[in-house]
């Protein structure tokens, strides 16, 4: 069996999200009144047990990136609340702050911006310790940052390098290294390995999985590569311009996807054998966009399924199946026939009765 | 791709990983041993230097701005005479072998006023830029760091700088603060900052949001700490390149206010007020002149080239 739950403790929950909101004004007309938004995240909410893998995917621009940020607060999300070991984290200010940003950190997708250039490969993991304080000597820093670049697999005669000296797949170790060297509780991973060659991403993830064993850590794990996604989380949440479309275990989502769009997404993975293009059903047409997002469900515009009741309103997130929750008309028992008509089968209906007439 | 959508735990994985490691193993550097061997210099100064060093006019260049420097550090030791003892008896002389760039309109030797003169000049040019660094990063940084109205405020005073005509903005001030060697440093450095000011916003703006310092923040890192860490070090070769371009605009400025007797104080000397002093005589003793004028020319080229040399070295573009 694969990583399902290893260390996971699933009653002890690490981070809480709840309502997530985030938009964009857009500055149009002379007061410099925001009349129109960009809706980035729409009431997002999810867990993260300790010890857990957390994947949240989707297409790019689906509010994956603004997810992360938002619970980072490296930018301030516009509602919604991050819980973070039991402390409101949305609320927090000043040292109090910095204090629990210790407990959260960041790995980056571009290994190449994420290092300053000018510092040698020491100090960058020794900063998130030199703004604590934690070690009050510098042979206990010194003692500590050897220690975490032995744990990541970099060599100690890389200490006092620049990060120009390093490929990718080196230059993201050090990146794990700076946000682990004060071990935190959680770290959100923001497409970590989606710069670097397949080879590369492999290392990485299982360094990623290493660490999570050796430390304990939970991650928030970004990206839009399934394969990745299948292989490293435990829980999965599929979202769709800003919105939350289906969340739950990995095993389940992979093997009982329910969502129309989660299967679209899965149903275009790459494999090695049965590969015919035209077998799979590619979605029609584009993302729409998040500063006029559709009525109703966001995904109507896209979904094969798509019924009447889709255009009008927007569907709750509801348990489908235990453990398995999923924002979609399809699965609402209360639905009367006429909302359940299908959208597609109207319109032909309508073509049929216009031509019959002629 | 095999590796990472199949089950990782099934040997065919396990042994695909275990070549895969061993592979990366061998092709990683394992230390050094048996000593560091000739390494490619890769710091960022060393790469620097090596490009600069090719630059064969850059290099002369900067033999030549050490030389100057030399020359104003040990003015005392290489001046034959005293530059302020006058010599009534033996005034306008050409050159001769005891003044071997004859001697001016109170019988001075010209050689000695032109060595000490170099002194005025450069540390008109250094000092001056340094004022005009400081304030010039720091009004830039914050313009670019915290933007939004501090940043309108200050970049609307830049316009103001900027807009002004040079010459005259000096010569109000020195009007009004006198003359003397300090005001003039306080003026061209205050005159001179805006230039700096806006290539550092500029610069700023570009790095303010590269994720080392959403990381930083992520840390719970200070304002200050950025600027300080990260935004400085990155900032240092724009900071190089325009004080070393600065210093040539400050002696001529410098030279400037001096022939219009504005700069320092007779009788120390200096290059723009020699020159001044040699307008009356410029069709008898026309080297009086043209001696303190090549002085100038060969400081302000000296420094330009090397400015231009110091660009193309420290300019991340123009790397291979």
């Amino acid at each position: 069996m694969s990583s399902v739950g290893r260390n996971a403790d699933m009653t002890d929950v690490v981070l809480k999200v709840e309502h997530l909101t985030k938009r964009y004004p857009v500055k149009k007309g002379v007061f410099g009144k925001a009349s129109a938004y960009v809706h980035a995240l729409e009431d997002v909410s999810f867990e993260v047990h300790r010890g857990e893998t957390f994947a949240i995917v989707g297409e790019s621009g689906c509010g994956k990136s603004t997810t992360g940020k938002c619970v980072l607060r490296l930018t301030e999300p516009t509602a919604g609340t991050v819980t973070l070991d039991g402390e409101d984290f949305t609320a927090l200010s000043g040292e109090d702050l910095t204090r629990a940003r210790q407990k959260m950190k960041l790995i980056f997708q571009d290994p190449y911006s994420s290092l300053n250039p000018r510092m040698t490969v020491a100090d960058i993991i020794a900063e998130p310790i030199d703004i604590a304080g934690t070690y009050k000597t510098r042979a206990e820093r010194d003692a500590r940052v050897e220690k975490i670049m032995q744990a990541v697999g970099l060599d100690l005669a890389f200490k006092y390098r620049y990060p120009h000296e390093f490929s990718g797949g080196q230059r993201q170790r050090i990146g794990i290294a700076r946000a682990i060297v004060l071990k935190p509780e959680v770290v959100v991973c923001d497409e970590p390995v989606s710069a670097l060659d397949v080879s590369v991403q492999a290392k990485v993830i299982n360094l990623l999985e290493e660490l999570q064993e050796q430390f304990g850590l939970s991650y928030v794990f970004i990206s839009h590569d399934l394969s990745v996604v299948k292989h490293i989380s435990d829980t999965v949440m599929v979202m769709y311009l800003g919105h939350t479309m289906e969340l739950a275990s990995k095993t389940e989502l992979f093997d009982n996807p329910l969502h129309p769009y989660t299967r679209a997404l899965l149903d275009v993975i790459p494999r090695i054998r049965h590969e015919r293009i035209q077998d799979k059903k590619v979605l029609e047409g584009d993302v729409p966009s998040p500063t006029n997002p559709p009525q109703g469900c966001v995904f109507n515009t896209r979904c094969p399924r798509c019924m009447r009741v889709c255009g009008e309103r927007a569907p709750e997130m509801h348990e489908v199946v235990p453990g398995h929750r999923c924002a979609c008309h399809l699965y609402d028992e209360s639905l009367s026939e006429r909302d359940r008509e299908p959208v597609m089968a109207r319109a032909l209906a309508e073509a049929e009765a216009a031509l019959a007439g002629a | 791709m095999a590796l990472l959508t199949s089950d990782k735990h099934s040997p065919k994985v396990q042994k695909v990983e275990d070549v895969a490691r061993r592979a990366s193993e061998a092709q990683m550097p394992t230390g050094e041993p048996g000593g560091p061997a000739k390494r490619r210099a890769s710091s960022y100064w060393a790469v620097s230097w090596n490009i600069f060093k090719k630059n064969k006019l850059g290099m002369f260049c900067l033999v030549v701005v050490l030389l100057l420097a030399l020359v104003a550090i040990f003015a005392p030791l290489l001046a034959p005479y005293d530059p302020d003892a006058q010599e009534l008896t033996n005034m306008l002389q050409p050159p001769s072998a005891a003044h071997l760039f004859g001697t001016d309109e109170y019988g001075r030797d010209i050689l000695s006023r032109v060595i000490y003169g170099c002194r005025v000049s450069l540390s008109v040019g250094v000092v001056s830029q340094a004022i005009a660094l400081v304030i010039g990063f720091l009004a830039g940084v914050c313009a670019g760091y915290f933007g939004g109205k501090v940043d309108a405020v200050i970049s609307f005073v830049i316009q103001v700088f900027s807009s002004f005509p040079f010459l005259l903005f000096a010569i109000v001030v020195m009007y009004a603060l006198g003359q003397g060697l300090v005001n003039l440093y306080v003026v061209l450095g205050l005159l001179g900052w805006a230039s700096t000011a806006r290539l550092i916003r500029g610069d700023v703006m570009r790095l303010k949001g590269s994720e080392y310092i959403q990381s930083c923040i992520l840390s719970g890192g200070k304002s200050w700490r950025i600027i300080m860490r990260h935004l400085l070090p990155n900032c240092v070769s724009t900071l190089i390149v325009t004080t070393t371009l600065g210093i040539p605009s400050a002696i001529m400025s410098e030279a400037s206010l001096s022939f219009l007797g504005l700069g320092v104080m007779p009788p120390m000397s200096s290059w723009g007020q020699m020159i001044d002093a040699a307008q009356p005589y410029i069709q008898s003793s026309t080297y009086y002149s043209v001696i303190p004028g090549i002085a100038i020319i060969v400081t302000v080229m000296a420094f330009n080239l090397l400015g231009d040399a110091l660009r193309d070295a420290l300019d991340p573009k123009m790397r291979s």
